[in-house]
């Protein structure tokens, strides 16, 4: 087919997995508004947001709430109009706490005056998409000005968008393509004008082929401005959304360890970040909401959401009809590289892209898996797309052989978890390889 | 609000995991050797499903009290002790008595597995060490080999090897010698059933083919260069003596090979080169186990030496690196 290409290289391992794509064909549905949102000031990597309204202020969806000196930081915005009712420390999903702004819901979603922001070269496109607020939604949560502000000398000449969406389960990226592709296609624009890039793949697996039609148009729709927007069908495989993969697979290129996208020449983003970034530039309303897939067997209904920021994880599985039978593990994220909760009792982020939560009963949908010895069979060699070695890892970890954890790549693990997919002797290797990076770490700091 | 009746599991991701088990894959294993199994009872009768039995028992049961005595959680479960009975009993004779071979299984289990932290942990083959053992004890008993009771011509009992060895082509066709119709250890006689096993490892990636197939490849140029370009030679030297079981079920054992594409390469070629001196230069005519056993001690060196670069290393550091 014209406009659609084939990956250059595939990378190395990975692992065939089952999709779970089961609301795949649930469009994305607005919860009800929630009668309070807790937004933490601590949204994204990078340092924190300070509270920029006080108890007893009234804020409108839009208004900003929360604001940071620091470079590397997104503004927070109300997600709902009401009051402040309180400003605490809660407790997030990954453990960490965070100053946090509760504001009390009046029920009416009433919107601040937008205007779409003056853009007109690259120093105010990245202006305007540090004020959006837009983080990475992928799941990463970078602040996405942060990544678009490229160093002086860098020479970009491929814009990627990540639509590979490679986690089971997890669809909100398949239903930002169908829903929204005029979006994407501003946000692609914009982007590529701004940053001067010439080319741009759209990088999507294979097993949407709907998206992938959509995505067609909208390359094809483009062209007659020039042949800039490709299309690119990858295998479906994990993890084949993992930026270092998507861009091998998009180029052929390797970052080096160490290294960023822009140093091969790349810039990687989310679909469903370029999608937020057209439509802030036509609107100018701010990233107060993001789409979740809520699903798993512990679920009764499951659904493909869009919530206001802040939402706490509770309502949200209230609104899916609540627990199908008893949870055993809830999940924030995909089930590769997401993170299990101790409950429910936590704000939703901006980053978050999926709430799962799994019964014990259903079979293949949870790890647990007796732990026995290694067999040194290399299976978890087989499948890290980054080339390493985990079993000697964990053994040059249990000495606390630095130079040894060195030379053996530990560092370039982005646990992505297909060793500990693949282990047959059922090691949790993604723990193991975050202790050995945190060994690492620890003697460069001393 | 949904309550929460009972408390939430939390451990690290990925919350997913693949179906294998390691018992999984000793039971492929199992099963890949059956093939062979059955082939050594039609060749050699039923002393080959009493020597099997005998020492898969043994094994098992050398496994069980070791872990007992050590206090240690039992492994028995994971059958990697009944794969290591096979083999030992696949690098018999069939007139073996049975008392030594369950000298060899004590070895293979207690010497070489359990004495060095058990499964995962021995730095040799078992099976190998086994073998070695009795070779060495009972050098005689190991040494001759029945006639198999199925043939098509009448045959003298000289194995193919000692027959290579001295110079002369072996009594057997070409095709006598790929259905096993041959003097030599139960389980390395028939090199059909045994591609057979080789075949269904491959298809449940049990293992990969580098292996086997670097090691007999090296073989083959080694035999083709020392038989002067002689084919039917190089086949020979092929089929006979323990190469392929060797190569496919014991060069390629998980704990003793290295885990890398180059480390297995490197590893397996030595393998090759060495089978190839013994035989050609040494003073036995079969060379496989010393081989193997040889190369298992150097693995970790080579897995030293072959650490996989990480994703995206540039060339510019390897050689840097090298220096």
């Amino acid at each position: 087919m014209k406009g659609i290409l084939k990956p250059v290289k595939k990378g190395r391992g990975g692992i065939d997995i089952a999709h779970f794509k089961n609301t795949a064909e649930m469009p994305v549905v607005r919860i009800p508004t929630p009668p309070f949102v807790t937004i933490a000031m601590q949204q994204n990597i990078g340092a924190p947001c300070i509270p920029t309204v006080a108890v007893g202020d009234s804020v409108l969806v839009g208004d900003k709430i929360g604001d940071s000196e620091n470079y590397v930081s997104a503004p927070i915005y109300a997600s709902v109009s009401g009051t402040v009712k309180e400003i605490k420390d809660v407790r997030l999903a990954s453990g960490a706490v965070s100053k946090a702004v509760v504001i009390e819901s009046d029920g009416t979603d009433t919107e601040a005056d937008f205007a779409p922001p003056e853009v007109h070269d690259t120093e105010s496109f990245i202006k305007a998409v540090r004020e959006s607020g837009l983080v990475g939604l992928g799941g990463a949560g970078f602040p996405a000005h942060v990544k678009l502000n490229l160093p002086q000398n860098a020479k970009i000449d491929t814009l990627i968008i990540n639509a590979a969406e490679c986690e089971p389960f997890i669809t909100v990226d398949y239903r930002e393509c169908l829903e929204h592709g005029d979006d994407i296609l501003e946000g692609v624009n914009a982007v590529a004008k701004y940053l001067n890039i010439k080319s741009v793949i759209i990088a999507v697996e294979s097993n949407k082929p709907k998206a992938i039609k959509v995505l067609k148009e909208i390359a094809d729709h483009d062209n007659g401005s020039g042949d800039k927007v490709k299309i690119m069908i990858l295998k479906s495989q994990y993890p084949q959304g993992a930026e270092k993969m998507i861009i091998q697979s998009a180029t052929g290129r390797k970052i080096p360890p160490g290294k960023l996208p822009s140093d091969v020449g790349c810039v990687v983003m989310n679909v469903a970040s370029i999608a937020f970034v057209g439509r802030y530039l036509k609107t100018g309303k701010p990233l107060v909401s993001r789409s979740m897939t809520v699903d798993g067997s512990a679920i009764k209904e499951p659904k493909n959401i869009r919530v206001p920021v802040g939402t706490m994880m509770d309502y949200i599985i209230d609104f899916c009809g609540g627990f199908d039978g008893e949870p055993e593990k809830i999940v924030c994220g995909g089930p590769m590289m997401g993170m299990a909760l101790s409950s429910t009792d936590y704000p939703t982020l901006k980053g978050n892209n999926a709430l799962l939560a799994f019964t014990k009963t259903k079979k293949g949908a949870l790890a647990v898996k007796q732990e026995t010895d290694c067999i040194r069979c290399g299976k978890c060699h087989e499948a890290c797309p980054m080339g390493l070695v985990p079993t000697n890892i964990v053994r040059f970890a249990k000495r606390k052989n630095v130079e040894r954890l060195k030379h053996a790549g530990t560092l370039v693990c982005m646990e992505c978890g297909s060793c500990a997919y693949s282990c047959p002797a059922g090691k949790p290797l993604v723990q193991h390889m975050r202790l050995a990076k945190s060994i690492i770490r620890e003697a460069q700091t001393k | 609000m949904s309550e929460l009746k009972q408390k939430l599991t939390v451990s690290a991701s990925p919350h997913f995991r693949s179906r294998q088990t390691s018992s999984g894959i000793m039971l492929d294993v199992i099963i890949a050797l059956i093939p062979s199994l059955v082939a050594a009872y039609v060749i050699f009768g039923v002393r080959t499903l009493v020597l099997s039995a005998v020492s898969v028992i043994s094994c098992v049961a050398f496994e069980y009290i070791c872990r007992r005595v050590m206090k240690r959680h039992n492994t028995i479960s994971d059958l990697s002790a009944v794969v290591t009975g096979l083999l030992v009993a696949f690098n018999v004779p069939a007139n073996l008595p049975v008392w030594m071979i369950i000298i060899g299984d004590f070895f293979a289990i207690v010497i070489a597995k359990q004495f060095f932290g058990g499964i995962g942990q021995n730095f040799v083959n078992p099976a190998l060490i086994g073998r070695i053992v009795l070779m060495s004890s009972f050098p005689s008993k190991m040494g001759s080999f029945p006639v198999p009771l199925v043939s098509t011509i009448p045959l003298t009992g000289a194995t193919p090897l000692a027959s290579l060895k001295t110079g002369e082509m072996p009594e057997q066709s070409l095709l006598g010698m790929f259905f096993g119709l041959r003097g030599g250890c139960l389980g390395e006689v028939c090199i059909a059933a045994l591609i057979i096993g080789f075949i269904y490892l491959l298809v449940r990636r049990v293992i990969s083919w580098h292996i086997p197939a670097f090691y007999i490849g090296t073989v083959a140029i080694i035999m083709l260069i020392a038989g002067k370009g002689d084919l039917g030679y190089v086949l020979y030297e092929l089929m006979a003596g323990g190469l392929v079981l060797g190569a496919v079920f014991m060069a390629t054992d998980y704990t003793t090979s290295p885990i890398s594409t180059r480390g297995k390469f490197l590893y397996a070629v030595g393998c090759g080169i060495l089978t190839s001196l013994i035989r050609i230069f040494g003073n036995l005519p079969e060379g496989v186990s010393f081989s193997i056993i040889i190369m298992n001690i150097l693995v970790p060196l080579i897995e030293h030496i072959t650490t996989p670069e990480p994703f995206g290393t540039p060339k510019k550091v390897k050689e840097a690196e090298g220096k």
